[in-house]
């Protein structure tokens, strides 16, 4: 492989034979483009569509407090359980690495909400900026709470597009004053949610100031979570029924609750709703994979019959070299170490190709069901791999056999 | 230089068998200039193919330079092609798409020798059959004549112990023959034994020793006075 002058001999057939290497090198880069341009293509639709039923996806964890109804310890039923931080916090302690999203809120219904001579009674909540995917909402304007305002204790809303039309009537509300039940804030988002009207008609501010200003100390009303996405459904489902049986049974541990008592701590595990989501995607990338396939194999099956028509053309060539002393080992060679070097430089023109033109025009053709179209690497160094693997294995036979013929046979080639 | 003893070959044709070669006996001394005649079909392709193993005999003895050739693998074949033979073919047999040089280098690079030996050395060949100032042509731009020097100077250039021509002179004209016989006569006298395989009988003439093959079995061997190409041309 290293041997200078077989590479000199080599480069003299390439550079004396452009049309033959450049069939053979368009065949494979072209193989390897597309190649590269499907997987691009199928990862494109596999983003966008998940982005589109991620809320079904999500699969939320929620976890609610009520009264219990066994005695336990000594306690008797009928007592109020209440959330606080620590709840939350014991939570994240201990399964944190298996969180998506996750959050708590505090939770108040029946506010008033004034802004100017305007007025309503709406609902809020202190929330984190996970709640924002939770809820499935989308930010319209301006910006939803942020790290900062939760850090800093800001004094900040974002209103529903109902309170917006409401109070605002079409005015600006970014940077306004609203004063909630007495205390101002200020507007910093307005929010839409496809679940409507009902969960428009809410402020979100950020937890820390809600506990603070309303004097709810360290109460939390609901936790949220939801879990890192699984390759397979039942994997996920799995995974989730497991964590909300052992989040149920660590926070009944923890509030002196019986382990069975559902109605005191509740877990709602909404993981079923994510299987439309696995089934799609899971049909997307068999689609896919079963695409890729194909073309490796299309391409495989054009290597071989390159190499076999450059073997064949070159018998007469071959017959000569044997008559002036080649033998049969240093046939073999030099027709596999062309083959290979004209299938890895083009093979590679190929994948550069194909991932330049992702890169490039693949963000101006992204559309709702159609994101971020891209290419794990490896995935395409590996087919590369397999396709000069496959270039050299079916240049090997014909090669080989016409290494093996009698240099008078070659010779009598026309 | 060169030992036959009792050479059988037969070919598959179909469902028969051919017997090409029926016994043949003949030795052929340094320095000789031998034509290997007869019509078609007399076997004498299959015998210089023998001679210059690229075939392989079914039975019978043969030696070239003391070296029992017999049984070799291929390996073994191609390096006593290279270092012992060197072949001149009727149709030229010229790499196209390689220059005059590159061609006659071509032996030597299975050699392994190194670039600029190679080409020190395929250089001179291609002036002593006088065709240095067309190193750098290819193939077809050479005439029939040329592409003949060229095949002669590949053939010279491993340094053989036998140069084999068969029917050399086959897809020329006459003049361009008697040229190409001038040079292989010129080597000879350098002391270069050649084989030549030939049905044509002014070829023949120009060489020191004929044998006439017929139907597998040589009939006829003898000395002749050797007729100048030079007188020709």
């Amino acid at each position: 492989m290293f041997n200078i002058e077989r590479w000199q001999e080599i480069f003299e057939a390439i550079a004396k034979n452009k049309l033959r290497t450049f069939l053979t090198g368009l065949s494979v880069a072209s193989g390897i483009f597309i190649l590269v341009i499907l997987l691009g293509v199928g990862k494109g639709l596999q983003n966008g569509i998940e982005k589109q039923f991620e809320q079904d996806a999500a699969g939320i964890i929620e976890v609610w407090s009520g009264t219990t109804t066994k005695a336990y310890k000594g306690l008797n039923p009928g007592r109020q359980i209440q959330f606080r931080n620590s709840d939350y916090d014991i939570s994240v302690q201990k399964y944190g690495d298996l969180f998506d999203k996750n959050g708590a809120t505090y939770n108040v219904w029946g506010a008033s909400i004034v802004y100017g001579k305007e007025a309503g009674n709406y609902q809020y909540r202190g929330v984190n900026p996970d709640y924002l995917a939770i809820e499935n909402a989308t930010v319209i304007k301006g910006r939803f709470i942020n790290a900062n305002d939760l850090i800093n204790n800001e004094k900040v809303a974002v209103i529903g597009q109902k309170i917006n039309l409401d109070l605002f009537k079409g005015k600006n509300p970014i940077g306004e004053k609203i004063a909630i039940n007495n205390i101002n804030f200020k507007v910093v988002g307005v929010f839409t949610d496809p679940a409507g009207e009902r969960e428009e008609g809410r402020v979100y501010l950020p937890l820390s100031t809600t506990q603070k200003v309303y004097g709810a100390g360290d109460k939390v009303s609901v936790l949220f979570y939801t879990l890192k996405k699984k390759e397979s459904y039942e994997e996920a489902v799995a995974q989730a029924t497991q964590f909300s049986t052992n989040l149920g049974l660590l926070l009944r541990g923890k509030n002196s609750i019986a382990p069975d008592d559902e109605s005191a701590i509740g877990v709602n595990n909404s993981i079923v709703e994510a299987k439309k989501f696995y089934d799609l995607n899971l049909y997307i990338r068999l689609f896919f994979w079963w695409v890729g396939i194909c073309t490796i194999i299309a391409g495989v099956v054009g290597v071989s019959n390159i190499m076999m028509i450059i073997v064949k053309e070159r018998t007469k060539e071959i017959g000569i070299r044997k008559a002036l002393g080649a033998t049969p080992l240093s046939i073999i060679g030099m027709i596999l170490h062309e083959s290979i070097f004209i299938t890895s430089i083009s093979g590679f023109m190929g994948l550069l190709t194909g991932l330049a033109l992702l890169e490039f025009v693949g963000p101006q053709a992204e559309s709702e069901y159609f994101r971020n179209p891209q290419v794990d690497f490896n995935v395409a160094i590996s087919t590369l791999i397999i396709l000069v693997v496959a270039g050299a294995l079916a240049g090997f036979i014909p090669a080989y056999r016409a290494a093996k013929i009698k240099p008078i046979v070659a010779l009598r080639d026309e | 230089m060169i030992e036959i003893k009792d050479l059988h070959k037969s070919y598959k044709v179909g469902g028969s068998e051919l017997h090409v070669l029926k016994g043949i006996n003949f030795n052929i001394k340094e320095g000789e200039l031998v034509a290997i005649m007869g019509s078609s079909g007399s076997g004498k392709s299959t015998l210089l193919n023998i001679l210059g193993i690229l075939d392989e005999a079914d039975s019978g003895l043969y030696t070239l330079d003391n070296v029992p050739i017999k049984k070799l693998n291929e390996t073994i074949a191609s390096r006593y092609r290279n270092q012992f033979l060197g072949f001149v073919f009727q149709s030229f047999n010229l790499i196209n798409y390689k220059s005059a040089l590159d061609n006659v280098a071509l032996p030597l690079y299975y050699q392994g020798l190194k670039r600029k030996e190679r080409n020190e050395i395929a250089m001179k060949y291609l002036g002593k059959v006088g065709l240095a100032s067309h190193s750098h042509h290819l193939p077809n731009e050479l005439s029939g004549g040329q592409k003949q020097r060229v095949a002669i100077a590949r053939a010279l250039a491993s340094n053989p112990k036998v140069l084999l021509a068969d029917e050399p002179t086959g897809a020329l004209d006459t003049l361009t023959s008697y040229e190409v016989m001038e040079l292989i006569q010129g080597i000879n006298d350098e002391g270069k034994t050649i084989l030549i395989v030939t049905h044509e009988p002014d070829i023949a003439a120009m060489c020191k020793r004929n044998v006439v093959l017929k139907d597998g079995l040589i009939i006829d061997d003898k000395f002749v006075e050797q007729v100048r190409a030079s007188s020709y041309v």
